[in-house]
């Protein structure tokens, strides 16, 4: 399965696509909020968003599934 | 035949190496043969080979499949190895390793920098008693690494496979090319491990290049072919010296790619949004020097090496734009060496900081982030080069120190006027002091009061209060920042200082 991953631990901050949006190798798709500072986490390759599995002022750890992408 | 006439036959007919049809494959694939490479990245019209005619008596096997000796580059002797991987599949025989023994013993006694070009399949097993136990066998070719280490320059390019025990020769390295798609290193094989512990994977997976400049941290620079990793090769050689006892050569200085003074507009007044440092750096540095290592491990702490006004320094830098500029295991681990490279070879260090502080969570603490950030801190007060820290936006707790605050013996400590140095942020700081208060306190009174508490922990932390009390010797406007730099670094190019003796510290590790 492909996924979007988070980078560490922290919240989320702002959902950037929602699932049946294409993305592109290196776009913002989710901004996470960790260590006080905004996060954005990047696609890291080219795919349409499936599922957003988290929601906005959730808490992910580091490895936690954001996206899963087709 | 005459005696002569012999010889240059003999000569001829090894250096050509493997049979034919190996040396075409290699050609067919747009690759270079073990002598091509070095004949790249020598100087031309200088080369002296040791050990070649090394198990002459059996036809098949070329000089042992190693070639080794002296030549230059940018007119520097430099000592060599290369795996000849058209013969045995460039495996190690007791002839290869002692080969390879004897240059590096050359290396140590000429002082010069020593060049490894792998490509090696790994040792013949069948040889095992002849090359792998002993005294003068395998082990000693690193044992030998561990005395040449920070003597002398030690570069590795890896342009095949380092199997096994020969996956060490890169790892005592000081840097190691790894040639996309072509070159691997791992201690079991796909199919050893398969055999052995049960577990599938492919070569990629279990020791590719990608797998290593991006994960492991293994590799510091992912080439896509040979001729890429001779340049980098030869352009990295340029920020070294010869050896630990001379100082980097100082190059004619170039104006920065981009302008300076567009500096003040990259860095953002919100301390919490991100910017590209690496836009930064290109704004400081001589035009096109900047070499950086280690770019796809641990993005979130830039290490590399520049030129500012000819001179070459070593550059620790934060990267806002990943994970926060945040520090993790990983970039303390990548910050530690790259601060030992440059101290072991008199280039001075310069730390652009931009850090929320190390990353707390019971992840990072079960993997260790306290001794691997005391290892940062370590290497940090322990090198005695020149070290120059800039408090480009904000630094907190123990970033401070990890990134040569003032009490890491930087000769200076300077600010922009976006600095920001705390303990930690005013959101954590005051939650932490106030906690009790702020939740007796219900809705406006509560805002009023976190926001005055806020206000009035920010002057406290004011910049030109902490200059007013030394905490940072000088506030620099960014356009002058490059210019400030030239100066200090040519100033502080006499500094001679020594730690206090001892057989050595016992490093966080």
């Amino acid at each position: 399965m492909r996924v979007v991953a988070s980078p560490m631990a922290g919240t989320v901050a702002r959902l950037l696509v929602q699932a049946g949006d294409v993305v592109t190798v290196g776009q913002d798709v989710v901004i996470l909020e960790s260590m006080k500072m905004e996060i954005p986490v990047q696609a890291d390759m080219d795919a349409r968003v499936k599922a957003v599995k988290v929601s906005e002022g959730m808490f992910v750890d580091e490895g936690s599934i954001l996206l899963e992408l087709e | 035949m005459k005696p002569n006439d012999e010889l240059l036959a003999k000569i001829e007919q090894i250096k050509q190496g493997g049979p034919e049809h190996y040396r075409k494959r290699v050609q067919a694939a747009g690759r270079l043969l073990a002598r091509e490479r070095l004949a790249r990245l020598l100087d031309p019209g200088f080369g002296v080979e040791d050990g070649l005619f090394a198990d002459a008596m059996d036809e098949g096997n070329a000089a042992d499949a190693v070639i080794t000796g002296v030549g230059k580059i940018h007119g520097r002797t430099v000592c060599y190895m290369a795996n000849d991987a058209t013969v045995k599949a460039g495996s190690w025989g007791p002839k290869t390793v002692e080969k390879i023994l004897r240059i590096q013993e050359t290396a140590a006694n000429l002082r010069t920098p020593m060049l490894y070009l792998v490509d090696s399949a790994g040792a013949r097993i069948t040889h095992q008693v002849d090359m792998f136990p002993g005294r003068r066998h395998a082990g000693r070719i690193f044992y030998n690494e561990v005395m040449l280490s920070g003597l002398v320059p030690q570069i590795c390019l890896l342009f095949g496979p380092s199997a096994a025990g020969g996956a060490y020769i890169p790892a005592f390295c000081d840097i190691v090319v790894m040639v996309d798609g072509h070159a691997s290193m791992y201690l079991g094989s796909p199919r050893m491990a398969e055999m052995v512990i049960g577990e599938k994977s492919s070569l990629e997976e279990m020791g590719g290049a990608r797998m290593h400049c991006e994960v492991s941290g293994c590799g510091d620079l992912l080439v896509q072919h040979d001729q890429e990793a001779i340049d980098a090769a030869r352009s990295y050689l340029q920020y070294f010296p010869d050896h630990c006892d001379n100082q980097p050569a100082i190059m004619p200085a170039t104006d920065p790619a981009k302008d300076p003074q567009e500096l003040e507009q990259l860095i953002p007044s919100n301390q919490n949004a991100p910017f590209d440092m690496l836009d930064l750096i290109e704004r400081l540095v001589d035009a096109h020097s900047f070499l950086e290592i280690k770019a796809l491990f641990a993005k979130e702490l830039i290490t590399g090496l520049a030129r500012i006004g000819g001179r070459a320094v070593g550059i620790v830098a934060s990267q806002p734009k990943v994970k926060g500029g945040v520090l993790f295991v990983d970039s303390a681990d990548k910050a530690t060496r790259f601060i030992a490279l440059c101290d072991a070879f008199n280039i001075p260090l310069l730390f652009l900081a931009d850090v929320p502080g190390f990353m707390i969570g019971s992840k990072v603490e079960r993997q260790g982030i306290i001794r691997h950030g005391a290892k940062m801190i370590y290497a940090v007060s322990e090198a005695s080069v020149p070290k120059i820290s800039v408090i480009v936006r904000k630094v907190y707790g123990a970033g401070l120190y990890a990134m040569c605050g003032p009490a890491f013996n930087a000769d200076a400590t300077l600010a922009l006027p976006t600095a920001y140095i705390a303990v930690m942020g005013p959101e954590a700081a005051v939650n932490a002091v106030y906690y009790n208060k702020i939740m007796e306190l219900q809705g406006d009174e509560r805002e009023h009061f976190i926001h005055e508490r806020r206000e009035e922990y920010c002057r406290d932390i004011d910049l030109y209060k902490l200059a007013s009390h030394l905490i940072v010797d000088a506030i620099v406007p960014p356009f002058r920042l490059r210019e400030e730099l030239i100066n200090r670094f040519a100033a502080y190019a006499s500094k001679r200082m020594t730690n206090p003796r001892k057989r050595h510290g016992v490093m966080p590790v």
